[in-house]
């Protein structure tokens, strides 16, 4: 191990450049994946909060007992994919406009806004088929008089979120399986400046698997270097996007860990791929 | 053929590659404990091929190489490794590292196989006075002469004590005198119970020596001194 690690640094010294070259170039291909992971992420984000927002609202027939909602209310909510349900009366109703839409309080009137059950959605219950499952459950109610929640805009998210996951995966393995070929001819650029090395160390009778090591531990090395730089990378993009365009929010600190053991994981596996061929080689 | 126990044994060797050049056909003969060889013969006649056999860079197409114990039919890469270590190889182009200093390249052999640390700069030092380097151990290769790099190649090979030397043309790149050293070199190592095995195009050493030469043309064993009497030779 002592020499595997002395190995290690002598290449380094050897040749700083390529150390070097083979730590940015592991970092930037990272980079660029963590980007488009960044912006991945964050549209995944805001489409959640959009999703968050689709809610089942069933308008309450003129007159209707309050105590007839009451009992319906307790069974709505023992609906499989229903959150929650509050019951919006009339004067809440009324406020709620007037909160929302400031500039034309002075035109909503009482009688005009019936009350009615605000129907939210568990997270994972709220496409398209599923909405429309719950509406027609509500209408089935007789002091229902009229069930809306958008159709036509709840089927238009999904749509987007269903592209947008789609495009997200394509561009992902893309941007990775380019990563893995970048960090890859890197790493056997590397592997390759040491030819003679191996040569020799195959002579004398070291074992494959002697001089693999320290190949191996330089693939690691330099993955998990690289990786830290592409998160640094990363956050000062972040940071400088939040300050000048909108808001982007960071990555959680699991998926950083996981994302700097991908990089250490391709820089070994990069090294293993290259340092096996260059052993059938010589 | 030689007499006593084998310990590099060439039984109906082929060897051949798909490009088509060189190679060997059906090449049988015995090398002993303490012997020294000669193999000549004009280039692509098989000399370096037979000694990539010995050390199992190659296999054989047809028929069994078996070096000290270990037999080419069924040799793990980790039987290799561990035949190779108990051979000395030495090459025309001298195969050192250029940025390490003729002591680091000697260590270097010791190291990569496991030596323990302790026990190697004794090792190295001993090995480096015996070919006559004692005073230039911490030199760089690029400081040394083409005879005294070969004295390192040689110092390397030997530092694991092998029981044979194998040596492809290892004057092919000296002058005579330089060539004559390492010659004499060899000889005494040969002296001291080490088989060797050298290729060579040097027939006036050859003949001079006295030593064992196989001759080989075209991939074929055409004569063998110690046989008698002797063959027929096409040139």
């Amino acid at each position: 191990m002592r020499l595997a690690l002395r190995e290690v640094l002598t290449a380094f010294r050897r040749a700083p450049g390529l150390g070097f070259l083979s730590v940015f170039t592991i970092a930037f291909s990272l980079f660029a994946f963590g980007l488009f992971g960044l912006v991945a992420y964050n549209t995944r984000l805001a489409l959640e909060r959009l999703e968050e927002r689709v809610e089942i609202r069933a308008y309450v027939t003129e007159g209707t007992e309050a105590d007839a909602v009451a009992a319906a209310v307790g069974d709505i909510r023992a609906f499989p994919e229903v959150a929650s349900v509050t019951y919006v009366t009339p004067e809440d109703a009324l406020k709620k406009a007037r909160t929302e839409m400031a500039e034309f309080q002075d035109v909503f009137e009482p009688e005009f806004l019936p009350a009615s059950l605000e129907v939210r959605l568990r997270p994972g219950m709220r496409d398209p088929e599923k909405v429309k499952a719950v509406s027609n459950r509500l209408k089935g109610y007789s002091f229902v008089d009229d069930v809306r929640y958008g159709e036509e805009w709840v089927q238009k998210f999904y749509s987007v979120r269903r592209a947008a996951t789609a495009a997200g995966i394509v561009l992902g393995i893309a941007f990775a399986f380019a990563a893995m070929i970048i960090i890859g001819s890197t790493i056997r650029t590397s592997v390759l400046a040491r030819s003679r090395e191996i040569g020799i160390m195959r002579l004398v009778g070291a074992t494959d698997g002697f001089i693999r090591a320290p190949f191996l531990i330089d693939g690691l090395l330099k993955g998990l270097i690289g990786g830290v730089l592409a998160v640094a990378l990363m956050w000062i993009t972040r940071t400088a996007l939040t300050a000048t365009v909108f808001a982007f929010e960071f990555f959680p600190t699991p998926v950083l860990l996981l994302g700097i053991l991908v990089g250490a994981v391709i820089g070994l596996l990069g090294s293993a791929l290259s340092v096996g061929r260059q052993l059938k080689r010589v | 053929m030689s007499s006593g126990q084998p310990i590099v044994k060439f039984t109906s060797v082929t060897k051949s590659w798909q490009r088509g050049s060189g190679g060997l056909q059906k090449v049988s003969f015995a090398a002993t404990k303490g012997e020294f060889v000669f193999l000549t013969g004009p280039s692509g006649a098989g000399k370096s091929t037979i000694l990539k056999l010995c050390y199992m860079d190659e296999l054989p197409n047809a028929g069994e190489v078996r070096v000290s114990g270990t037999s080419s039919l069924n040799a793990t890469r980790v039987e290799i490794s561990k035949l190779r270590r108990k051979l000395g190889i030495v090459f025309q182009d001298f195969r050192l590292l250029e940025d390490r200093t003729a002591w680091a390249n000697v260590a270097f052999a010791l190291e990569v196989t496991g030596t323990q640390p302790k026990a190697i700069p004794p090792r190295v030092q001993k090995v480096l006075e015996r070919v006559g380097l004692g005073p230039k151990m911490q030199a760089m290769p690029s400081e040394l002469s083409g005879g005294e790099q070969q004295r390192v190649a040689i110092a390397r090979a030997l530092v694991n004590d092998p029981f044979v030397l194998l040596a492809d043309e290892p004057t092919g790149n000296l002058d005579d005198r330089a060539s004559r050293a390492v010659f004499q070199l060899l000889r005494e190592i040969n002296a001291s119970g080490t088989a060797v095995m050298m290729a060579t195009h040097d027939l006036e050493l050859v003949r001079a020596s006295g030593f064992r030469s196989l001759e080989l043309n075209k991939g074929a064993l055409v004569f063998d001194s110690s046989e008698a009497p002797l063959p027929e030779r096409e040139h």
